[in-house]
């Protein structure tokens, strides 16, 4: 007889770091007990499962705590062996890993500082640096439906999370147009692919909610 | 068929040094070419164009970047000798975290090293310090970061002790002092064939500061 599986995930709605392990979790048929947190009122459980980051999300697996997204998605795919995210290429893996890093590193880095720039000209500037680096993941695309072949995987779920479903929403919410479908054809054609996948389509962030919140955050920034 | 292995390094690069352990653990021979970082070879722009840094580990002629990543790569091509990362999955995920972690500790030592001033300079001591006694407690009194194996942890941090004897210089402080497990952890590390061979000469990684400092001045 099986074991009960027990599988919490602590998150933030807005959070593209815990909606992508969500999104994994749906793909894994894996099911979980989910706990909110607010960002300013970390619950105790967070503090302590997480103290030295103190950062969602957070996944418990049977009384294990495993911290970073990343490293989260990682410890699914070895878990449970269903529906695999990583391929099984070591050089296949080792580029997902890499561009999985820059999403996480720099695109997401160049791509908030641009929302927090008041200056249009800055804002641009960024823009431009972001759009450069995005470039890495267009090429990649070529002749795929998805970075992860036929289906979504490991890199479709950080790069997802991050950029049409997190980044695109605050652009949009301060007006600044920074992918279009004429440079970015690939990438475009990708998302309409993402859309249609329901264990993606069901942990995306409410558009107009998700749209309002990162104005306030860029906001936050701004006059910081 | 036989595999063709290159690794474009700077020799006293600490990422460097985890992927020449890597392959020394794995007994991979391999080609090590010398980067000039003031001008950089056709070749490793070419194999490393998004971020056009070393370490970059090319086998058979495709390129693998970042050296957690080449590490990993280096424990799944060859998994026979020496296993890297522990098979379980809660136990790799430990030792990717902290991997992660002792990356996080640069932003600090970047400071110490090429702060502006005195005050960012001690604010990155402060910070690196810090870090090092997290790290080490979670050491704990285990021989290495595996417990009895050497493993993917030991070779991320490793990496950073060539560069200790120039941090304590520039920085006016005792890493022993302050960590004293994680001296004695590291001197077991070098006893290892594949860490003695791979760890540049600390005192030549000190005499070379100056000219780094320089440099950055220059930047």
């Amino acid at each position: 007889m099986a074991e009960k599986e027990e599988v919490k995930l602590l998150g933030i709605w807005a959070s593209p770091f815990s909606r992508r392990i969500e999104m994994a979790l749906k793909l894994k048929g894996i099911p979980y007990d989910y706990v909110e947190e607010i960002l300013e009122h970390k619950s105790p459980l967070l503090l302590a499962l997480n103290p030295i980051h103190k950062k969602v999300p957070v996944l418990v697996h049977n009384g294990k705590t495993i911290l970073e997204s990343q490293v989260i998605l990682e410890y699914i795919d070895e878990t449970w062996k269903q529906s695999p995210i990583l391929p099984q290429d070591p050089y296949e893996r080792s580029k997902a890993r890499f561009l999985a890093k820059l999403v996480d590193e720099q695109i997401i880095t160049a791509g908030f500082v641009s929302m927090a720039r008041a200056d249009e000209k800055g804002r641009e500037a960024l823009a431009e640096q972001t759009r450069e680096l995005i470039m890495n993941l267009e090429k990649e695309l070529v002749g795929k439906d998805f970075f992860g072949g036929k289906s979504v995987g490991f890199l479709d779920l950080v790069a997802g999370s991050m950029i049409p479903f997190c980044l695109e929403r605050g652009w949009e919410g301060i007006g600044l147009k920074v992918i279009t479908e004429e440079k970015f054809p690939e990438y475009s054609r990708w998302v309409k692919n993402l859309e249609k996948v329901e264990a993606v389509k069901d942990c995306i962030p409410p558009r107009e909610k998700h749209v309002e919140h990162m104005n306030y955050m860029g906001e936050r920034i701004r006059s910081a | 068929m036989v595999d063709e292995v290159i690794l474009l390094d700077y020799w006293p690069s600490l990422f460097g040094v985890r992927t020449r352990i890597a392959l020394e653990e794995k007994n991979v021979k391999f080609d090590y070419i010398e980067q000039d970082l003031c001008n950089k070879s056709a070749l490793l722009l070419e194999m490393n164009p998004v971020h056009k840094k070393i370490p970059v580990l090319i086998h058979n002629g495709k390129p693998v970047c970042e050296s957690l990543i080449q590490v990993e790569f280096i424990d799944e091509t060859w998994p026979k000798a020496n296993p890297l990362l522990p098979s379980d999955p809660y136990q790799r995920a430990q030792a990717r975290f902290w991997g992660n972690f002792i990356d996080q500790m640069l932003p600090g030592l970047g400071k110490l090293m090429w702060g502006a001033n005195g005050e960012e300079q001690e604010e990155g001591k402060k910070e690196f310090v810090e870090m090092l006694k997290t790290v080490e407690s979670e050491l704990g009194d285990r021989t290495y970061f595996g417990g009895e194996t050497f493993g993917y942890v030991d070779i991320a941090l490793i990496g950073y002790y060539c560069w200790f004897d120039a941090f304590e210089k520039y920085g006016n402080f005792s890493i022993e002092a302050e960590c004293p497990k994680i001296i004695a952890w590291a001197k077991r590390c070098v006893k290892r064939d594949s860490v003695a061979k791979s760890l540049p000469d600390s005192e030549k990684v000190t005499e070379l500061v100056p000219e780094l400092k320089k440099k950055k001045r220059v930047e």
